[in-house]
This record gives structure tokens, C-alpha cells and sequence, in this order.
């Protein structure tokens, strides 16, 4: 369904992505981990276009996406959910979730989609005209996810939703986010959460200094051996004739932090 | 969308409704009309009407510039310079077609408001591209820039000499009101729209923008066409504005028609009644605008009134830093919600239990079972 192809992408001081080959299957949810500063969160802003790849080539349903505007992308179906708080705290839970359609013009349609929307978020019928920014960031995040279904997306980005939750908001957050799988959405998430991530995604992908390491299903990724060396200090070797070499095959991989 | 496994919850609760009772509001809306409308005719004695007239332009003019910068959150402190292009039409057109002082003069009222709109384009164009602060500090620049035109252009504006307009046909007995209910159209015209550019998504899209601009853009809100657009039409109402004040006064002078203090006037105004409210500009106008020119009529010339701004600002400041009618709006949150909580009799502080559990807790159940 979207397939990045040697992606190679930074923010002008040095590539962050260093080649990326990912493949995100229709109707998984596909949760991309690895350590800090693997590049996880570049290849999502690559995915949604607030940035344009150096080289490579991003393809969405059959179509080309390479240094498609932010816009474009979003109409053709591709929604990203924020890692930080990105609602607009003075406006109201309404505003906030109408916002989200804000691409579409038949306005019959989007009062379609708020019906849907406000029935599958409680939260956002019981706080529709408070304030935004008055919400607990569990309820924010809910909000946001309204917001991101308002375009009725077919892939939903999701940088980090578990970030600042306590257990029992990620839980549910977690429960939002199968539901969106079984209503036939195609879903992306970085976690920093490895282990909730992988349990909950039917495909992993782990990355490393900007590259794809290791891909998979959650469960194998899980139980890989590699994963164990990976998070107690190595890197992962993908490539057999490098792994002869030992643990530290790639060279120029920085790595991974105590 | 599958909704219907998501609703195990029977209660279709409204959340408790903050707004006045609609009745409420719409009454005092009447009223307050009414009483405008009948003003003059209760008030006949010309020192206070022209007081009035004077409050009906800010009103205008306030109404209007809160639709950019009352929304974009963009504060414009150089609208002077559309209400000096609006005077300056109305004083060139004037002489220019030799158009007779009778009513003919408020035909030229959306002439004028287009021509600052058009103004607006270019000037909004190249203001725009930067944000906030230095945003404020180039509209100021702006208009004096205009300022020096209006000075130096002087076969088309008489520079420092000014440009003198006909006086108007009508009886001396009742020259103020004519200039009054204008006044008042004008302004109820730019209220409606202010209340309809709230309502739709274009303004929507200014609130967004207003909060956070990148984040608007990044929902496809095109937050380049959408701050001009609100610029050019609070342009259009200014520039009407002006051209209410120039045959009113019978004279154009680029000091006073490019007026810092008119800059200023408008920003206090719609600081006091509450920026980015419908009602709280039009509030702060009526007030302060008719403050200023009773003042300026009992203390003579001496900028008296410049010393109350300041007094004014530092109370408005202090007392109520978000303006008349947020304030108002908060503590009436506040009651309602107070009110809400005290009626069940829990027991419960008003204060501590406004974002916790409950909601939370139905909607975890209905994640587990997706």
C-alpha cells in the first residue's frame, strides 16, 4: 500500500535517512521502533510530506507521493497524528475536530463524519465547547485522534501515541487504534513502548542509524534474538557476510546507547 | 465507519451549555439596537449626536479591523492607513466629479471601502510574510509612510494645505444624524459579517491560524490566502469608516487623516470589550469612543483623553486582561459550572473535579472490546 524506496532525507545537516526500504502492507498496523535517533520520526515526516526526500521515491496506492505537498497528501488519504500535543489549545473540542476536514468542502460530509465521529469518542461529545487546551493529555490525544478520522483516512500516521500517557490512557489509546485496523484503516506508529508496540502491531520494522534493520511480524521481532542484543548494546547484523566480522559490522553506525 | 459497537452508553447528556439563555441574548441585542436607533431622537442636542457620530465610526472602523486582527490574531496598529485612503477618496471624488454634497456623499461609502480593500491587497501581500511583532512594527511603518505621501503628493492631495469637502445640502437643524444612521448601518453591516466570518470556515481557518499558524497549514488551511482575505475586508470596512469621518468633519489633513492615535484607539477599543469577541469590540468602541470625544469637548483641545487611554489601559490590564466580555463570559462559566456541581449536592469543591475520570474510564471498556 505505501512503499518507500532508498529513501535518503535530512534537515540539511547530514542525511538522518540513509537509504530507507520499507514496505507497509494494507490493513496492518506496522510499528516502526529502534533507539533514538534512528530516524523513525524523519521517515514519518517523509511519509506525510513536511519532508521532502533527497533521493528515493515514496508510492501510495499505486501513485507517487515523492515531494507531494502536505496538502496533497492528505487528500489522497494519509493522516498524521503528532507526537506532541498539536491541538489548538484555545479553540474548542468542536473547532479542534472540524479542523481535521478542513479539506473537504461538502459540508454535508463533514457533518457526517462529526456524527461518526462524536459517537465513537465520548470524550468529544462530553467536552464539545470546552476549550481544547482544558482537556487531561489522555483526552487531548483523543481528540486528536477524532481529528485525524475526520478526513475518513486510509493510512493513519501515528508518531509516538503512547508518549506522556499513564498505562490505563495507553491502553485505550492502544484500543483506539486496533479499532481504526478493524474499521479497514492501514495504521503507521512509531513507539518508543517497544514492547506494547510490537504486541499490538500485526508488522515491525526495526531501525537503525537511518536504516531498516530488521522486518517482520510484531511476534518475531519480539523473539528475535538480534532484538535482545540489540537493546543490551550491539547492532543488528543483516547482512551475513558483514556478520562474520562481528558484532559491529556496519562501520559507520554509531552504537547503540547503553 | 462502524459507530455502532462504540455506543454502550445510553445517556445522550448534552454537556451543560455555558451560553446565555438565547432568549437572554437575543433580547438585550434588541435592546441595545433599539436604543441606538432612538438616540438621537432623544438626545437632539448636536454636542451630544455629534458624540454619537464619532462613536458610530469607531464602531465601524473597530468591527472591522477585529475581523483580521481580532481573529488572525495578527494586531495591525497601522489601520489608520486605510481610514486615511477612505478619507482621502471620499475628498478627491468629491472634487474630482464634482459631486453634490447631499446623500450622494454616503454612495461613495462602498467606493471608498473598496478602494482601501485594493489598497489592502499589495500592502496585506507584503506585510503578511512575516508574523507577529515585527508584523505590528511594519503596519506602523506603513502607515506613516502614507502619511509622507499624503504631505508630498501635493497636486493630488493638497499636501499639508489638506482638501476641503462640500457642505453637506441638508439643514444645519439635523446635520448630525444623517452622518449617525450611516454610521450605524455601516457598522451593523460589519458586525454581520464579523458574525458570519466567525461562523464559517474561513474564519474558522483564522482561528486556527490565530493558535497555532504552522499547525493550520499543516490541515490544509491556506494561511497565506486566508489572512489576506481577512485583511482586505477589514480594510474595506475602515476605508468606509473614513469616508464617514471626512464629509463629517469637512476637511482632509494628513496628520490627522494617517493618526497614530487612531492606531492606538482602535487597539484599546478592542482590548477593553475583549479581542476576537463578536460583541467585545463593538462594546469597547461605543464606550471608549464616546469617552474620548466627551472628554475632548470638556477639556477642550488638551489631549486629555490620551492621559485617560493610558489610565484606561493600565486598569483594563490589571483588572481585566482579557477584556470586558471574556471576563464577563468566564465568571458566568464559572457560575454555571458552579451551579451544576452544587445542585447534586456532593459535596464536591467547584474546582477540583473538572477534567478527571469519569468519560475516561466508558471509553477504556470500549477499547477492549474492539
Amino acid at each position: 500500500m505505501l512503499t518507500l524506496t532508498g529513501v535518503v532525507a535530512g534537515y540539511g545537516g547530514g542525511d538522518i535517512l540513509r537509504g530507507v526500504d520499507l514496505t507497509v502492507e494494507e490493513g496492518s498496523i506496522t510499528c516502526v521502533v529502534g533507539p533514538n535517533g534512528a530516524g523513525k520520526s524523519t521517515l514519518l515526516k517523509v511519509v506525510s510530506g513536511l519532508l521532502r526526500p533527497r533521493l528515493g521515491t515514496v508510492t501510495f496506492q499505486g501513485k507517487s507521493l515523492t515531494g507531494k505537498s502536505p496538502q496533497h497528501i492528505l487528500r489522497s488519504g494519509i493522516v498524521q497524528v503528532m507526537q506532541s500535543r498539536s491541538l489548538f489549545p484555545d479553540l474548542s473540542v468542536r473547532d479542534n475536530v472540524e479542523l481535521g476536514a478542513f479539506l473537504v468542502r461538502d459540508q454535508a460530509v463533514v457533518r457526517k463524519r462529526m456524527a461518526e465521529v462524536v459517537e465513537q469518542f465520548p470524550i468529544v461529545r462530553e467536552r464539545l465547547d470546552d476549550r481544547a487546551g482544558s482537556l487531561s493529555g489522555g483526552q487531548q490525544r483523543m481528540v486528536e485522534f477524532a481529528r485525524a478520522l475526520m478526513l475518513d483516512p486510509s493510512l493513519v500516521v501515528l508518531d509516538e501515541p503512547s508518549m506522556g500517557l499513564e498505562p490505563k490512557a495507553a491502553l485505550m489509546m492502544y484500543g483506539y487504534v486496533r479499532q481504526m485496523q478493524s474499521d479497514g484503516r492501514t495504521v503507521l506508529l512509531v513507539e518508543q513502548n517497544v514492547r506494547a508496540g510490537l504486541e499490538l502491531a500485526s508488522h515491525g520494522v526495526v531501525m537503525e542509524a537511518g536504516r531498516v534493520r530488521l522486518t517482520g511480524t510484531g511476534a518475531e521481532i519480539l523473539l528475535n534474538p538480534q532484538m535482545r542484543q540489540l537493546y543490551l548494546g550491539g547492532t543488528v547484523d543483516i547482512d551475513p557476510a558483514l556478520s562474520a566480522s562481528g558484532p559491529r559490522g556496519d562501520a559507520d553506525a554509531p552504537s547503540w546507547p547503553a | 465507519m462502524s459507530a455502532t459497537d462504540v455506543s454502550n452508553r445510553t445517556a445522550t447528556d448534552s454537556p451543560a451549555s455555558y451560553d446565555l439563555p438565547r432568549t437572554v441574548r437575543f433580547g438585550s441585542l434588541l435592546l441595545v439596537v433599539a436604543a441606538l436607533v432612538v438616540f438621537p431622537l432623544v438626545f437632539t442636542n448636536p454636542t451630544i449626536t455629534s458624540v454619537g457620530v464619532f462613536a458610530m465610526i469607531y464602531l465601524l472602523a473597530v468591527s472591522g479591523w477585529n475581523i483580521f486582527s481580532g481573529y488572525s490574531g495578527y494586531i495591525a496598529l497601522g489601520h489608520a492607513l486605510f481610514f486615511g485612503i477612505g478619507q482621502y477618496s471620499s475628498a478627491m471624488l468629491t472634487s474630482r466629479f464634482k459631486i453634490p454634497a447631499g446623500w450622494d456623499l454616503f454612495a461613495l461609502l462602498p467606493v471608498a471601502g473598496a478602494i482601501a480593500g485594493l489598497a489592502a491587497v499589495p500592502i496585506g501581500w507584503m506585510l503578511l510574510r512575516v508574523r507577529k511583532h515585527t508584523f505590528i512594527v511594519l503596519t506602523i511603518a506603513v502607515m506613516f509612510i502614507f502619511q509622507l505621501l499624503a504631505f508630498n503628493l501635493r497636486s493630488w492631495t493638497g499636501g499639508s494645505q489638506g482638501m476641503q469637502l462640500p457642505f453637506p445640502t441638508w439643514s444645519g437643524a439635523y446635520f448630525n444624524e444623517p452622518f449617525y444612521y450611516i454610521g450605524l448601518l455601516a457598522a451593523a453591516i460589519a458586525l454581520v459579517t464579523s458574525w458570519w466570518v466567525r461562523r464559517s470556515k474561513f474564519g474558522l481557518g483564522l482561528l486556527a491560524i490565530r493558535d497555532d499558524e504552522d499547525r493550520a497549514r499543516s490541515l490544509g488551511v491556506r494561511t497565506t490566502r486566508t489572512k489576506l482575505v481577512a485583511f482586505a475586508i477589514s480594510a474595506v470596512f475602515v476605508g468606509a469608516a473614513g469616508a464617514i469621518y471626512a464629509p463629517f468633519i469637512g476637511s482632509v489633513f494628513p496628520q490627522f487623516a494617517f493618526d497614530p492615535s487612531f492606531d492606538l484607539a482602535l487597539a484599546v477599543m478592542a482590548f477593553t470589550g475583549g479581542l476576537g469577541t463578536l460583541i467585545g469590540p463593538a462594546l469597547g468602541a461605543l464606550v471608549i469612543g464616546s469617552l474620548q470625544q466627551y472628554f475632548l469637548l470638556q477639556f477642550g483641545g488638551a489631549n486629555v483623553f490620551l492621559i485617560v487611554y493610558g489610565l484606561l489601559f493600565v486598569l483594563i490590564l490589571r483588572l481585566l486582561p482579557q477584556g470586558i466580555v471574556p471576563s464577563i463570559a468566564a465568571r458566568w462559566r464559572q457560575w454555571v459550572t458552579y451551579r451544576a456541581r452544587n445542585t447534586p449536592s456532593t459535596g464536591v469543591p467547584p474546582d477540583s473535579a473538572p477534567d478527571v475520570g469519569r468519560p475516561f474510564d466508558v471509553v477504556l471498556n470500549q477499547g477492549g472490546s474492539a
